[in-house]
């Protein structure tokens, strides 16, 4: 069955034709419709031919050789249940985002610096996906990498972009690094560049350590986990609003995808330990990511900031199936597994409905400043609802999404006593701690980011001049909202077609789900733990309708309209009104001063003055303190001393050689 | 035929929280009152407090939105559908299975996220405070009260509160350090929250230390009656969680006839007074605590529940 993947094959090739259309005629006006037309276009047959794989013969690998890139190698493609489930992912993703494109893109000042870039970044991810050889799997990455560097470049007036940009590109480089080694590893001495060859080959424990280790570096910078996330909160909002969804959304899914075939597929048996590690990482990354999140006020940072929380989830219930898979549990790491590609899903639908939803906010008020926005509610009343749906599926609160692969989650953890490591048994619980924590304080997050920007009152002007947005836009929006609700209250449909996938990389499937009565998952035993979102949501729904309909009939429906109560000292100034800041206040004095290095100064004026009093509140990026400036603080001193080199004269730099030369020699007289 | 008993007696469950659940508020406030010996209201007067309010007309404030006019019923029916799957007198109900222990308390979390959302929607410092604290106290309020179902699943196996009663009721489970500490920490965990003292005071209208009742300032007419119901079915929800999971005795199950069902509800309502009269004497025993001391009274309780988990581990392997 070699012809589904060169049919899939198709769509790369036709997104990077437009690519290369849009290069061309990227100034004309109708450039927008025509180059985003086409990409919702190809990624709706590359959806559609995905799934439909995904769903009629998932057990069938197709693959294909191209004669493309080195003469020797010839660049590999293949497609399995994993690319198959990950192409959804990216082209379910594209083809919304395109949809939204089309109507959002018109507000862009400089089309031709998008969208030329717009296809390639898709095709990118589609190329990584389907990658069956380290050598065009390391090309389509970091052609993926490229094409969203340079979205993020777009408006590269605004100096943070600029910074955004250069860290992004340095961090990238820093993860194509780490692959390349990882693969090199892999390949071992006789430089076997095709996945088929390393699959076969079992490195021995040091070398899949090394692997291990690496691709978390790898994978795990592109994705965001703690501490690598640096760029992510700098680079996903600086790109424009669709594009900062499609990298939080779906390209962090890629690089998960990554990790999964290397560490999953190619790496063969994992060690325990190395759970322990994923686990670790990805619990702790869970909780700084949402900490963050919470401090900010900039609506798209804090977006960014929460991705860097779920894919803390995600990883951490990664490491709970590399844990179960070492210790022959296949049941066990099936549900562990088939929670993280569920909960890569959801992300990949309520992350895109949120960047949907500031971009829409900006479109309308130009402000991504939460403090400067407020009662949104009443300007934008589609855009507000479908935030909603966001922000309640993203908080993993029942019936919705995220609930249900966070359900999931818990309930793998709560396999974890029949391990028989001991570090692995106190460690889980403990990540199950912190992983609850995270969903807390997700709540905690939306809320707050709901709150100050779609109610209470408008805090400036642009605000009350707002209005709704495009159609496509709210179109956009609205699909996805329906897919976080559908994927709540269904979730067997989802979880039964991942069988394959799982089957394939663990070993074993959880049990079907749709066969279940009323369509509850039941991920063991019913006895164990069920839950059932349809019927849920089906009782909150009545019981809501039912009490406000006997209300309303029976008691009394009359309403009157009044100012606020204020304490009989009404705050008439809107700026008066809780703030982002001052939202956040209670968390920050609760966890801040371990996790930023929190200080608050109170600097109260002098008796009889009639100056302000004034709070002042430190915060530090640990992470960014701890790794990021002694290793530019080498940097800087190595290249100052190094500097020195450019003024010597001749004679000192015909002794270097020399030098050089003699030590070169001696080196190669004492090699064994 | 079978089918159409177990609906009713889920149906007699649904309900049954309902309508008791004002009259435990009534009794617990007629205790204190008498612990401190006021005559008190009745014990029926929450529920004359009730129908007044719906018969009320509702003031919105002038900016108030669609949100904050739905809330009110959101919230009472998510608590309402949480405290109907909590087994009560009863395990093994027709519906016990659509929702485990984890499902419940995220019911409640979904019910605290709109009533957070509703007080910021007016836009006043009441609201914002409120919701900015309660998010705080939730935050670590939930994840003591995951590590307390950790320990239960450890124990019971399970997380289906009908499979966990029904296993702490058999002689198996015998008498264990871990399971005190996850009942110490459910009691902190249920007293944050219910709003009660020491964390919050439900009687306080004093700005600077509500929290509770900040949120939902604003409320008035059906709308409060609604939230207030709520609160009501809430408490009412953690004493029959309290009392299913660690005081399983009397429980009937479903389809074992009338008269276990019968001994059953009178156990259940023996229960729910004697954690009512228990919950009265401490709230009159203690005082309210500092917003700011609420931090180490859950951080205590997470401790609690985590060490539970812990010494489980240590003591299956002795």
């Amino acid at each position: 069955m070699n012809s589904t993947v060169a049919l899939l094959m198709c769509g790369p090739a036709a997104l990077l034709a437009t690519a290369l259309l849009a290069a061309v005629v990227g100034r004309r006006a109708s450039a927008t419709h025509l180059i985003y037309g086409a990409a919702l276009i190809i990624s709706a047959a590359l959806f559609v031919i995905a799934a439909g794989h995904l769903a009629r013969n998932p057990e069938a690998a197709s693959a294909i050789t191209l004669p493309l890139g080195l003469p020797w190698t010839g660049a590999r493609f293949r497609l399995d249940g994993l690319s198959a489930f990950f192409l959804v992912v990216v082209n379910l993703g594209g083809a919304i985002a395109s949809l939204y494109g089309l109507g959002y893109g018109r507000h862009e000042a400089t089309p031709h610096r998008v969208l030329p870039f717009y296809p390639a970044f898709l095709a990118g991810m589609n190329l990584v996906v389907l990658a069956n050889d380290a050598f065009s799997f390391l090309l389509s990455w970091e052609f993926m990498s490229l094409a969203s560097w340079a979205l993020v470049m777009a408006h590269h007036g605004d100096e943070a972009n600029r910074r955004a940009g250069y860290i992004y590109l340095v961090m990238a480089s820093f993860g194509t690094l780490a692959l390349l080694l990882a693969f090199g590893t892999l390949a071992g001495p006789a430089g076997t560049y095709v996945f088929d060859a390393m699959r076969t080959a079992h490195p021995g424990p040091y070398a899949a350590g090394a692997v291990l280790v690496l691709m978390l570096l790898g994978a795990g910078s592109k994705a965001g986990l703690v501490p690598l996330h640096a760029w992510l909160p700098l680079a996903h909002p600086a790109a424009p609003s669709h594009v900062s969804a499609l990298m939080s959304g779906i390209m962090t899914k890629v690089a998960i995808y990554g990790f999964i075939r290397v560490v999953f597929d190619l790496l063969g048996e994992p060690a325990w330990w190395s759970g322990v590690a994923v686990l670790l990482i990805g619990g702790v990354t869970a909780v700084l990511g949402i900490l963050h999140a919470l401090m900010e006020k900039d609506l798209k940072r804090l977006l960014a900031y929460s991705t860097i929380e779920n894919i803390g989830v995600i990883f951490a219930s990664l490491g709970l199936a590399l844990a179960f898979k070492a210790n022959a549990m296949p049941s066990a790491a099936a549900l562990a597994f088939t929670a993280a590609l569920f909960h890569v899903l959801n992300h990949s639908f309520f992350k895109s409905l949120l960047f949907f939803g500031a971009g829409a906010v900006l479109t309308a008020t130009g402000e991504r400043d939460m403090e400067k926005l407020g009662g949104l509610i009443h300007r934008l009343p589609v855009t507000s609802f479908v935030f909603l749906v966001g922000c309640v599926s993203i908080s993993a609160l029942p019936p919705f999404n995220g609930f249900a692969s966070e359900w999931l989650v818990f309930q793998a953890i709560l396999r974890s006593p029949e391990l028989p490591q001991w570090g692995l048994k106190v460690i889980v619980p403990a990540v199950g701690g912190m992983l609850a924590l995270a969903a807390a304080l997700a709540a905690a997050c939306f809320v707050k980011a709901f709150g100050i920007t779609f109610l209470g009152r408008a805090r400036s002007a642009a605000v009350e001049r707002a209005h709704e947005v495009d159609r496509w836009s709210l179109a956009a929006m609205a699909v996805l909202a329906v897919f976080c609700l559908l994927a709540g209250i269904v979730p067997g449909f989802v979880l039964d077609g991942l069988s394959p996938v799982t089957l394939s990389l663990v070993g074993d499937r959880m049990p079907v789900q749709m066969a279940e009565p009323w369509l509850s998952i039941v991920p063991i035993a019913e006895s164990r733990s069920s839950y059932n979102g349809l019927l849920v949501f089906a009782f909150i729904a009545i019981s809501a309708s039912l009490a406000a309909f006997f209300i309303h009939r029976f008691a009394s429906h009359a309403v009157r309209r009044g100012i606020a109560w204020g304490c009989g000292f009404a705050d008439a100034v809107p700026a008066a009104q809780y703030t982002a800041a001052s939202f956040a206040q209670p968390i920050r004095r609760v966890f801040g001063s371990f996790a930023f290095r929190a200080r608050e100064t109170v600097d109260m004026p002098a008796p009889g003055s009639l100056d302000p009093a004034r709070i002042k509140v430190d915060m530090h990026d640990v992470a960014w303190e701890i790794f990021y400036q002694p290793i530019t603080g080498a940097i800087d001193f190595a290249t100052e001393r190094l500097n020195h080199l450019q003024f010597l004269t001749i004679r000192r730099y015909l002794t270097l050689v020399f030098l050089y030369l003699v030590i070169l020699l001696l080196v190669l007289a004492l090699w064994p | 035929m079978a089918v159409i008993l177990e609906l009713a007696v889920q149906g007699a469950q649904m309900f049954s929280v309902l309508l008791l659940a004002p009259l435990l508020i009534g009794f617990v406030r007629k205790v204190k009152a008498r612990l401190v010996r006021r005559q008190g209201p009745s014990v029926i007067q929450p529920y004359r407090d009730l129908v007044r309010l719906m018969r009320k007309e509702v003031v919105l404030a002038d900016n108030a939105s669609w949100l904050f006019r739905v809330t009110p019923y959101l919230i009472f029916a998510a608590t309402w559908v949480a405290a109907a799957l909590v087994p009560t007198f009863a395990t093994g109900l027709e519906f016990s299975w659509a929702a485990d222990l984890i499902v419940i308390v995220a019911l409640l979390g979904s019910a605290r996220f709109f009533q957070a959302l509703a007080g910021m929607d007016v836009g006043t410092s009441f609201g914002g405070i409120g919701a900015s604290r309660e998010v705080m106290i939730a935050s670590l309020a939930e994840p003591a009260m995951l590590l307390i179902v950790f320990s239960l699943a450890l124990v019971a196996g399970a997380t289906q509160l009908s499979t966990v009663a029904a296993f702490m009721g058999s002689p198996e489970v015998g008498l264990r350090v871990s399971l005190g500490m996850s009942l110490i920490a459910l009691v902190m965990v249920a007293i944050a929250e219910n709003a009660r003292i020491p964390v919050d005071n439900p009687a306080t209208h004093l700005e600077l230390t509500m929290v509770h009742e900040a949120m939902i300032l604003e409320y008035s007419g059906r709308h409060l009656a609604m939230i207030e119901l709520a609160s009501f079915l809430k408490l009412l929800l953690y004493m029959s969680l309290i009392s299913c999971v660690f005081l399983p005795w009397g429980l009937g199950s479903a389809g074992t006839g009338a008269k276990s069902l019968a001994i059953g509800a009178a156990a259940y309502l023996g229960k729910l007074a004697v954690l009512a009269i228990l919950l009265a004497v401490f709230e009159t025993a203690v005082a309210k605590m500092r917003v700011f001391r609420v931090p180490d009274f859950l951080g205590a309780a997470l401790m609690l529940a985590l060490l539970g988990t812990l010494l489980l581990f240590v003591s299956r392997s002795l």
